[in-house]
């Protein structure tokens, strides 16, 4: 039996903090891949093991429902796809050759699906161009940066530079309580810059599987990552900046 | 020209700073402007504060509830695998 010998590099804080949700099964299925993990769980499926499976149903459902999303223009559309994709994994199995890990080969049974269901739905996405109207706004206000004539030009004002936060939205996200806010900063993003960041920073996918399954070169994968990423921070920090713990509706943008 | 605005950490300033910092984060800057960077961030502490302000947030973006299939779904998909595993399994 062959395993994978060279799972590719990811770039990036890699997956291993999306799945902690928890729960032992969670993390093991969210760890970064190694051979030896990926053939254990491999051999496991191949064994039978049915708890070993409702593992991984669990702790990948979520990612490639919203990788299915990309595809297709319905949660119920969703839904079925991810089905299909677990039901065409588990009579593949023995298919299963190794040369990629476990995942990536899900990955890529959920883009065939996807795919081909989204076609049939006529959703056409162009993911492949960066509109360039789509977000005009800087990502930080530049009244925050010295001028052109300052000694130092275009560093932080004393008004404008960042202040440290006293809580961490990391704690306050999990207690539940800043995650309104957060979630509501997604919505707010144009529709490419949420999935790109969503699919990275919520579930946990590299660089080089995000920009497979969007068609997106490296460098546009990364413009939609930083616009997302500076947005979001930018919508934490008059919550977050500032003492009083009652600031929750101290307005977030205007 | 020795200046300071030459000095290493300063030839960057904190507007290209914010610019550069998922690219930073990614590991993909070419080596000159990493170590640039890494300097300023040793210097300037409106940009250090703003970096960990970025990693702070991706942090709690793994913490934001997402949705999955439902229980009945799931359940179906391991009588599925149940079923195809099944030792009697043989017509």
């Amino acid at each position: 039996m062959r395993h994978g010998r060279s799972p590719k590099p990811s770039n990036g804080p890699g997956p291993d903090h999306a799945y902690d949700r928890g729960s032992p099964a969670a993390r093991l299925a969210g760890i970064e891949f190694n051979d030896n993990t990926d053939a254990q769980l491999v051999d496991l499926l191949r064994a039978g093991d049915a708890d070993a499976f409702a593992e991984i149903v669990r702790a990948w459902s979520p990612m490639m429902l919203r990788v299915a999303r990309t595809y297709v223009s319905t949660e119920a559309s969703a839904q079925e796809v991810v089905q299909d994709a677990w039901l065409a994994l588990i009579r593949g199995l023995d298919r299963f050759e190794g040369r990629s890990s476990l995942r990536t080969w899900m990955l890529a049974i959920l883009g065939n699906l996807g795919r081909s269901r989204g076609v049939r739905e006529a959703r056409t996405v162009p993911w492949s161009s960066l509109g360039p109207t789509e977000d005009g706004r800087p990502l930080v206000d530049p009244d925050r940066f010295r001028g052109p004539d300052y000694r130092w030009p275009r560093h932080w004002t004393p008004v404008g530079k960042p202040r440290p936060w006293p809580r961490s939205p990391e704690e306050e996200t999990m207690a539940g309580e800043g995650r309104s806010l957060l979630e509501d900063g997604l919505a707010q993003l144009p529709e490419r810059q949420r999935t790109v960041v969503t699919l990275r920073d919520v579930h946990g996918l590299s660089s080089d599987e995000v920009c497979s399954i969007l068609g997106l070169s490296a460098s546009n994968q990364r413009v939609l990552l930083h616009r997302a990423r500076s947005r979001l921070r930018g919508h934490l920090e008059p919550y977050y900046a500032t003492d009083a713990s009652a600031a929750g509706d101290r307005g977030v943008g205007t | 020209m020795n200046d300071d605005r030459a000095a290493p950490g300063m030839t960057i300033s904190c507007q290209e700073v914010v610019e550069l910092v998922t690219d930073y984060l990614e590991g993909v800057l070419d080596s000159d402007t990493a170590e640039e960077v890494e300097a300023h961030l040793g210097l300037c502490d409106g940009c250090n504060i703003y970096v960990e302000q970025m990693r702070a947030t991706i942090r709690a973006l793994g913490s934001v509830s997402v949705s999955t299939l439902s229980q009945d779904a799931q359940a179906d998909l391991v009588r599925a695998f149940r079923d195809l595993h099944r030792p009697t399994a043989s017509r």
